[in-house]
């Protein structure tokens, strides 16, 4: 073969190589009816620790079902982004956590298999769940497409070391009481409360509290309304923390992550913190566990008109299962063994979070005070978060507003009633434009 | 894969040692090209123009996520999406608009900063002197380092309480200055993007002044031309070409920057750095409208490509002028 032959038959052979790679990428879905894939979100203080906890109870319904698991541990940063991706090449797992913020948006999608009777029947049943739990896991109407799976509920958060030594012997429990306390602890070095200003969900999520506090709805059935009285009135009392009580360190307005909050909290910087259950996160940024105190976020002292008794949404982590899946009957099999109240109790134990099965609060691990506040806040004074197919947009633009907020608050300007009513009706334009 | 393309046809190549015949058939002659170069064709339309076409396409339809499993279903938006961009009374628009300044005003302060840092530098290193190797490697660590490693240390270094550069100024307490919210943000971009990117402008300049001939110094030296002057009649012209094509392509990356603001502020940036590339991130991927984003995208494509046809165009016809 003379050189032009050889050089043309490489050049076929590579080109018959590259269009055969680029047909055969990627799609983790499982193999065939003995496998499955689980994407896993990150529950844990790491990827690898919640590798640990959950590779045990994997092999576990492996020997009983003889399904292998193929579990991927997936950051908070990149969930998202990689369920839509799945979705959009339809190529994804078989079962998958979502954030329960997500249902409705991830519902619309029609990605997810939706749990009608029949499908709640092979899982052991609706009844086993607990309500509120069961609210966030879609739009109301149509059945869920995904089952609650770990439970999570807003506190207040304290350090009791601070408020001994400024001789307050009880957390507060209305917003006046939060405010006067707050400007006890605020000293120079040492702040109120802290807050994770620079957060867009979160800001989000205090929003909605406040919101429902105020009476505000943020939707009139799908239809966006954010801009209301009620909800510019709540996001300034909640700016107010900082912009007029000054009992929140300016600096908070470039906290985008949970980490410094809590240290600061750790560190005796702050004496208050409003957060999800997060006890192991906090003995992980060295906190001395005895000063912790936890109790429900203060109340308004006098509801306003149309308030509601809501000091916390109904936060979690949602199973579900991903429609294209080629193994139906093990993906169901899995969601049973997840819910069940063996696992329930492990798992809810270890992360720290709240059992979302009622036969699981039996375990003595869930009757110690800190998890009878969550679980207390959970079931009594808890509201899910508008379950619209436009949720996760509307965290996005009120957080990112509030973020701005707090960043000119920060910078010595003044944000009124009526700048954020302005801001809000921007969101509300920006929505419309996507829907 | 580019590695393998890199050998294939040098392969074949080592093993044949027969002189090569001086007249093959003809046909072959004028295919064997083309056929080499298919493969680094199939691949271009594979990775860029397949998608860039694909993303045209979502521009035209409402992309929401009521579709994104079957794209197909998407209904037509016709021009929808561009006009509720282009509508500057809009939120969507006003926004987008801002952006578009913000990006622009960015892109001049961080092109022209790094171009004048990176030429000072290597007009500077020309010259023989003890230690010039090491400083020379030294001044390329910013352009080593792995992107996020060296931004994220950036982050920590403009935080208000803890940060570096704060402790540095002396500036503590209440009146201390924020420099990763508010306006200061946008300073803090550009100057983490010209380290990010001067070096790369060093680096260029350097390798085009090693075609400078020395003799054309001398020659000037001897007429008596001082430093300056040497350096607007000989550096200057003779490293026009070299410029040419530096500008334009910082042009592009710092325009298109995504990395550096995404790294440094989270997936929000604050409205006074917020770049067009985040904004568009955020319309399509955060808001999930995959058919606006996509919009807003083609109309980006758009400008650079009329910016940079614009460029060339009275670049090459000075160099013609001047040649």
């Amino acid at each position: 073969m003379g050189i032009r032959q050889m050089a043309s038959a490489a050049a076929l052979t590579l080109l018959a190589a590259t269009t055969v790679a680029a047909c055969g990428g990627g799609g983790s879905s499982s193999a065939g009816p003995k496998e499955l894939v689980y994407w896993a979100s990150n529950q844990g203080t790491s990827l690898d620790h919640d590798r640990r906890v959950l590779e045990p109870e994997l092999a576990k319904f492996t020997q009983r079902t003889g399904i292998k698991v193929k579990l991927e541990v997936i950051g908070w940063p990149d969930l998202l982004n990689r369920i839509l991706a799945a979705t959009t090449s339809g190529k994804g797992p078989d079962v998958l956590n979502i954030g329960n913020t997500w249902s409705a948006s991830l519902q619309a999608t029609g990605a997810l298999l939706p749990f009608d009777d029949a499908t709640f029947a092979k899982i052991g049943g609706r009844d086993r769940f607990l309500g509120p739990c069961l609210a966030a896991t879609g739009a109301e109407g149509k059945p869920p497409t995904a089952v609650p799976l770990y439970g999570q509920a807003y506190g207040l958060y304290y350090n009791k070391r601070l408020f001994r030594e400024a001789g307050i012997d009880k957390p507060p429990a209305t917003w006046s009481e939060l405010v006067e306390v707050g400007k006890k602890l605020t000293k120079p070095g040492q702040w109120g409360l802290t807050l994770q200003a620079g957060q867009v969900t979160e800001n989000a999520h205090h929003a909605a509290i406040l919101g429902a506090q105020h009476g505000a709805r943020f939707f009139n059935g799908d239809k966006p309304a954010l801009a209301s009285d009620a909800a510019a009135d709540a996001i300034k009392q909640y700016v107010d923390l900082m912009q007029v009580h000054k009992i929140v360190n300016p600096s908070n307005a470039e906290y985008t992550d949970t980490a410094k909050s809590l240290k600061d909290l750790a560190d005796g910087k702050a004496a208050m913190f409003m957060n999800q259950a997060s006890a192991g996160s906090f003995q992980a940024v060295g906190m001395k566990m005895e000063d912790l105190g936890v109790a429900p976020i203060p109340m308004p002292d006098q509801f306003p008109p149309g308030g509601r008794r809501v000091n916390s949404f109904v936060a979690g982590i949602n199973l579900a299962v991903f429609k294209n899946t080629r193994n139906l009957d093990g993906a169901l099999k899995f969601v049973q063994f997840m819910t069940s109240t063996e696992e329930q109790v492990l798992l809810n134990k270890t992360y720290g979070s709240l059992p979302t099965v009622k036969d699981a609060y039996g375990d003595p691990a869930f009757q110690t005070e800190d998890v009878k506040v969550f679980q207390y806040v959970l079931s009594t004074t808890a509201e899910p978060l508008p379950q619209v197919p436009q949720e996760s947009q509307f965290e996005t633009l009120v957080g990112t507003a509030m973020k701005s907020m707090f960043a000119d608050v920060a910078a010595g300007r003044t944000v009124d009633v009526a700048g954020i009513k302005a801001k809000l009706a921007q969101a509300d334009q920006q929505l419309a434009a996507g829907s | 894969m580019t590695a393998l393309l890199d050998q294939a046809p040098a392969a074949p190549a080592a093993g044949d040692r027969r002189p090569p015949r001086r007249r093959p058939r003809r046909g072959r002659r004028v295919a064997l090209p083309y056929l080499l170069l298919l493969p680094a064709l199939v691949l271009e339309l594979l990775v860029h123009l397949v998608p860039m076409a694909v993303g045209v396409w979502m521009s035209f339809r409402k992309l929401t996520q009521f579709y994104i499993r079957n794209w197909s279903a998407a209904p037509h938006a016709g021009f929808d999406n561009y006009r509720v961009m282009l509508d500057f009374d809009s939120a969507v628009g006003r926004n987008l608009l801002h952006s578009f300044g913000v990006t622009v005003a960015f892109t001049v302060l961080s092109v022209g900063a790094a171009w004048l840092l990176g030429t000072a530098a290597a007009v500077l290193m020309q010259s023989r002197f003890r230690g010039r190797g090491p400083l020379r490697a030294f001044f390329l660590v910013p352009y080593a380092l792995p992107m996020y490693a060296a931004v994220i240390t950036w982050a920590f270094m403009l935080q208000r309480d803890t940060g570096m550069v704060n402790g540095l100024l002396g500036r503590d307490g209440p009146d201390a200055p924020f420099w990763l919210i508010g306006g200061n943000s946008f300073w803090s971009l550009v100057v983490v993007s010209v380290w990010r990117t001067w070096p790369f402008a060093f680096l260029i300049v350097m390798a085009g002044l090693q075609n400078i001939p020395r003799d054309l110094y001398e020659a000037a030296a001897l007429d008596g031309a001082g430093w300056w002057r040497q350096f607007r009649t000989i550096t200057q012209p003779m490293l026009r070409p070299v410029n040419q094509v530096l500008l334009l392509v910082l042009f592009l990356w710092t325009f298109n920057d995504f990395n550096t603001p995404y790294v440094l502020f989270g997936e929000s940036a604050p409205r006074e750095a917020s770049l067009i590339s985040i904004h568009i991130y955020q319309s399509s991927f955060v808001t999930w409208n995959f058919g606006l984003g996509s919009a807003m995208s083609v109309l980006l494509l758009l400008f650079l490509l009329l910016v940079t046809a614009a460029y060339l165009a009275v670049t090459s016809r000075r160099r013609r002028i001047h040649a």
